[in-house]
């Protein structure tokens, strides 16, 4: 019976060693040319809630009644809250959110904050009471929030101008330089 | 993916918790390793934190610099508990330097300490690939296999599973393997040059690689400029034995190096 065949590494400097760096050169560069990426596909990436996804598409209605729907909203940098009123976190970030969108509005930003109580009356009345100016959208049976996979509040997704969601924070509440630094990036990218 | 553990009205995320346990068995790993190598535990925990503890205050001030009038507007959050307004890049190399520093003001021999340090990024590395299955990140190609995962509306390769495996068969073979490491540093190349390999490979399966021309994945050309590196350097090491430290020149059966 023949001994089981052990590899010994080559001496240093030896002409087995160059041998061998050679071997694994030539392999690293083959299995790297031979798994390169695919092309992106035509379209966009499809839709999903994560980084890199396009944002999956919905419409909803504001406090007031109105549906906005996302797809309205191409063009302008999103920020999507999910939130609830009893979420102290999300009552946290509230007023960071508001001033971000006092500030940058005009520059193309949108803030949705997305919430599963329906309660317009109150709703209205907590928008008031903290000043808030951005929509507030109701998600009364939840289909957005599932669609998001969203399983805690807050979470938040920043969502670029071609609709791609490029950051997603889970939990909070988020520091405001996190809020303008992430907006700043997005509203400096061309349409 | 599983990024909650929900424990009654509270919600942990999950892939947060697992990088800490890693840390922490990482650490503990790292600290029996040194044991056997007749270093410091202790010595060589207070330098990882120290490095962690520098590397996280530069990355904050490397993501704060990035964006100066952010945090002018609101310097408070440069306190803020958020990791997304952290700079990896510059935290990573801070990290070093104050490791560095570390080791050199307690003397801590380089190559022996690398050795030690190597189970722990195993580790580590595994936990990493767990908090990825965990939260959905570093997801697979679309693949018709049957073990084929669904995530991110598609069948996909879990390659967070492939990480995760391939770290756990590199770390039980390097723990085998040193079960009397010579503290000459090649253990920490077994496990760097293993680590660059099961990059090197499994990246092929990512679906969110960063590509250079021509789909030509970035994390793989590192992967494998790394692992050329480690085959260069190995037989030198290996070939030096351990460094002589203040107690004498060190290989086979090392002698206590930093009483």
């Amino acid at each position: 019976m023949s001994a089981p065949l052990k590899f010994r590494f080559p001496a240093a400097g030896s002409r087995g060693h160059l041998g061998l760096w050679l071997a694994v050169a030539l392999a690293a560069m083959g299995w790297i040319a031979l798994t390169r990426a695919p092309a992106p596909g035509h379209g966009g990436p499809p839709p999903a809630p994560r980084t890199g996804f396009s944002a999956p598409d919905f419409t909803l209605p504001t406090v007031q009644g109105d549906p906005i729907a996302l797809h309205n909203l191409r063009g302008k940098v999103v920020v999507l809250n999910f939130w609830a009123t009893w979420c102290g976190p999300c009552a946290a970030e509230m007023p960071t959110l508001q001033r971000v969108y006092a500030d940058q509005h005009d520059q193309g930003l949108e803030i949705l904050a997305v919430t599963v109580e329906n309660s317009p009356a109150a709703l209205q009345a907590y928008a008031q009471q903290h000043g808030l100016t951005f929509p507030l959208l109701i998600d009364a049976q939840a289909q957005v929030s599932r669609r998001y996979r969203v399983q805690a509040t807050p979470s938040t997704y920043f969502i670029d101008r071609r609709g791609v969601i490029r950051w997603v924070v889970f939990g909070g509440p988020m520091s405001e330089a996190l809020v303008r630094s992430k907006v700043e990036t997005l509203l400096q990218e061309k349409p | 993916m599983w990024p909650y553990l929900h424990l009654g009205p509270l919600a942990l995320r999950l892939p947060g918790l697992l990088w800490l346990v890693g840390l922490w068995l990482g650490l503990e790993a790292a600290s029996r390793q040194a044991t056997r190598l007749r270093l410091s535990g202790e010595r060589l925990t207070n330098m990882v934190l120290w490095a962690l503890g520098g590397g996280v205050v530069a990355a904050r001030l490397g993501y704060a610099l990035h964006y100066p009038q952010a945090f002018l507007q609101a310097p408070l959050s440069l306190l803020a508990l958020n990791p997304q307004t952290l700079e990896p890049t510059i935290g990573g190399l801070a990290a070093l330097l104050v490791a560095v520093a570390y080791g050199q003001r307690h003397r801590l021999p380089l190559r022996p300490t690398l050795d030690a340090l190597a189970p722990g990024f195993l580790v580590l590395a595994f936990f990493g690939a767990l908090a990825n299955a965990s939260s959905g990140d570093a997801y697979g190609q679309p693949t018709t296999l049957p073990w084929g995962i669904e995530l991110w509306g598609a069948r996909r390769h879990p390659t967070q599973f492939y990480d995760a495996l391939l770290t756990a068969a590199l770390l039980l073979w390097l723990w085998r393997a040193t079960q009397h490491p010579r503290g000459d540093g090649a253990g920490f190349l077994q496990a760097v040059g293993g680590l660059a390999a099961i990059r090197l490979f499994t990246e092929a399966f990512r679906g969110d690689s960063l590509t250079l021309g021509g789909g030509v994945r970035l994390a793989q050309v590192m992967a494998a400029a790394v692992l050329l590196a480690v085959v260069a350097l190995y037989p030198y090491w290996r070939e030096r034995g351990a460094p002589a430290t203040p107690q004498g020149k060190g290989d086979a059966r090392p002698r206590d190096r930093n009483d």
